[in-house]
């Protein structure tokens, strides 16, 4: 029973949420959409701080709520990040820390200790909130939640309320976390630059309503969902990396008998790491083209072509991965695209997301 | 000493009137304090309007119901001479139960501020870390709400200190039990013992003073 299954259904003026889904009972799950989307109720709903009437939830196994049980909040075995931090003001930071540990029967000493760690905040352990940091007040309410050793924790937007900078401060301190951890999180976003670099499965919430879920890479090269229509729309490539070149100061990364050349990286060679390629970087040749800057040529197939407009195409291909491009629709008929044929896929840039 | 025995027996009974008053308050304007911040529902308007009402009515108006519900045919008198207590008005206790309503706002008002300016998000990340609602109220509520307790007890001291309107109608004038300062002060005016009527005033206005100066030039800061 190692899922999650939730069915939720509130009627609320002005909104309507209608859940009912099965959820992976590990890795990261993106709850991803628009403002209003529903993604956040839905999370408190999980969380037990909304109550959907007539709703179900059971977490791997364990029944939270149904028909006849209602598992109030402070008895859920979660953590929650809220967006702000939202840490008590008249506790200081190993108060704050201290406050749920002690009344979780799960936890122990060592939980806490690993929080603190894993967040790096062992230097400010006795500052009070009003003297952190945007950022470090969101590392303070992510510990805070890992202190209580829970079974499952949930964020809601933890980067939202942070600029640029914090964020990118923050970001591999959640890297950390999902390499670390082996608790199922729910993580409640609407920056898909987040979205790739944290989640292994998305579901997207569009007024209310899960219209689309499954593992982060299919879901990305699905053309028929809102993810394919936006401007960054794109597939996330895994890829393990194969050999530094030192003199060119590149790397090269292999995945399914293909490799991609970037920018040289830190980690050794055998790491697993994962790209980012969008599709408004990749252009498709016939053949294999001579004589160009383009370093990152992959043989591929035509999986799938779809209208995104009046000018333009989404092209679905397999490159031993899933590859999306997008071109104009004057280049599809001019090169005679079609399912099925076999092309070469350039690429333009690539993003190391993790 | 400037001030007679008697004066200081009226001062001594203000005080221990007042300061019971507070206690009692404390513990019944709390969680009516709690409610109102917390509630959606209809009953919310007529219950606050019924804990101000003490704020715009005569106290002779208050007194005259209390008066009545206290005495021998109201109600209340019933249930005390049923409980084997006796009759109130013209008690230390009658004063008591009087203040109470009549500085019942003076407790709730600035409690309910301060619970609703903790709103609901402290208490529900007490509740994701394992904090029963008891619980998140006493380690949450209350210490982010020290300043409105702080007001509150203060306000509602001074405000009872202060009162006369309804001692006179509950309580009437009786020496070491119901004669507090403000009608001391009045029989002192009546008598034309302006000399001593001026020390007590003198001294209640110093008090009233201090109080309010305490109260607007030092608020805690419960951020530390």
């Amino acid at each position: 029973m190692e899922e999650i299954r939730a069915r939720f259904r509130l009627d609320w003026p002005g909104f309507a949420l209608d859940v009912d889904q099965v959820f992976p009972g590990r890795g990261v799950t993106a709850l991803f959409g628009q403002s209003g989307s529903g993604k956040t109720t839905l999370l408190r709903c999980v969380a037990g701080l909304e109550r959907a009437a007539g709703g179900h939830l059971s977490v791997c196994g364990e029944i939270w709520q149904d028909h006849r049980h209602w598992l109030p909040t402070h008895r859920r075995p979660l953590g929650y990040v809220f967006q702000e931090a939202n840490l008590f003001p008249h506790l200081n930071v190993l108060g704050n820390l201290r406050y749920g540990m002690k009344r979780s029967a799960s936890a122990q000493q060592k939980s806490m200790d690993q929080a603190i760690e894993l967040l790096g905040i062992s230097h400010l352990l006795e500052r009070k909130p009003d003297r952190l940091s945007g950022g470090e007040r969101q590392r303070v309410g992510i510990a805070r939640a890992l202190a209580v050793a829970p079974k499952i924790l949930l964020m809601d937007e933890p980067l939202a309320a942070l600029d640029l900078k914090r964020k990118q401060e923050i970001l591999p301190y959640l890297e950390r976390l999902h390499r670390e951890l082996d608790i199922p999180v729910f993580y409640v976003s609407h920056a898909m630059e987040e979205v790739v670099r944290l989640a292994d499965h998305l579901v997207l919430l569009e007024e209310g309503r899960a219209i689309a879920s499954g593992g982060l890479s299919e879901m990305l090269a699905r053309l028929d969902l809102p993810t394919a229509h936006s401007d960054d729309a794109g597939v996330v490539i895994e890829a393990e990396i194969a050999l530094h070149d030192r003199d060119y100061a590149l790397t090269r990364l292999d995945f399914a008998g293909r490799s991609l050349w970037v920018g040289k990286l830190d980690q050794p060679e055998g790491t697993r790491v994962r790209a980012r390629v969008l599709a408004r970087d990749v252009s498709i040749a016939l053949e294999l083209p001579r004589g160009t800057s383009i370093a990152n040529i992959l043989e591929a197939s035509i999986v799938e072509i779809s209208d995104e407009g009046p000018d333009r195409v989404n092209v679905l291909m397999d490159a031993g991965q899933n590859l999306l491009s997008r071109i104009t629709r004057r280049s599809r008929d001019m090169l005679g695209l079609k399912p099925g044929m076999k092309v070469c896929a350039q690429v333009k840039s690539v993003a190391l997301t993790r | 000493m400037i001030l007679s025995d008697s004066d200081l027996q009226a001062v001594w009974l203000t005080l221990r009137l007042a300061g019971v008053v507070t206690l009692i308050l404390l513990l019944l304007g709390t969680p009516i304090a709690w409610w109102l911040a917390r509630t959606r529902g209809w009953w919310k308007g007529p219950v606050g309007a019924v804990v101000a009402l003490p704020l715009v009515l005569p106290p002779s108006v208050l007194g005259f119901y209390l008066l009545l519900a206290m005495g021998p045919e109201g109600p209340f008198g019933h249930f005390t001479q049923a409980l084997g207590l006796g009759l109130l008005p013209f008690t230390f206790w009658g004063l008591v139960v009087a203040s109470a309503f009549y500085s019942l706002p003076f407790m709730v008002q600035p409690l309910q501020a301060a619970f609703e300016s903790i709103g609901d998000r402290p208490l529900e990340a007490a509740a994701t870390l394992r904090a029963s609602p008891l619980d998140a109220f006493f380690t949450v509520a209350v210490p982010l709400a020290l300043p409105g307790f702080l007001t509150a007890g203060i306000l509602t001291f001074a405000h009872t200190v202060g009162e006369f309107g309804v001692v006179l109608m509950i309580g009437g004038n009786l020496p070491g039990v119901t004669r507090v300062a403000s009608v001391q002060i009045y029989d002192h005016v009546e008598a034309l013992e302006y000399a001593e009527a001026h020390h007590l005033a003198g001294a209640m206005l110093i008090f009233s003073f201090l109080v309010l100066l305490g109260l607007y030039a030092w608020r805690p800061n419960p951020r530390g």
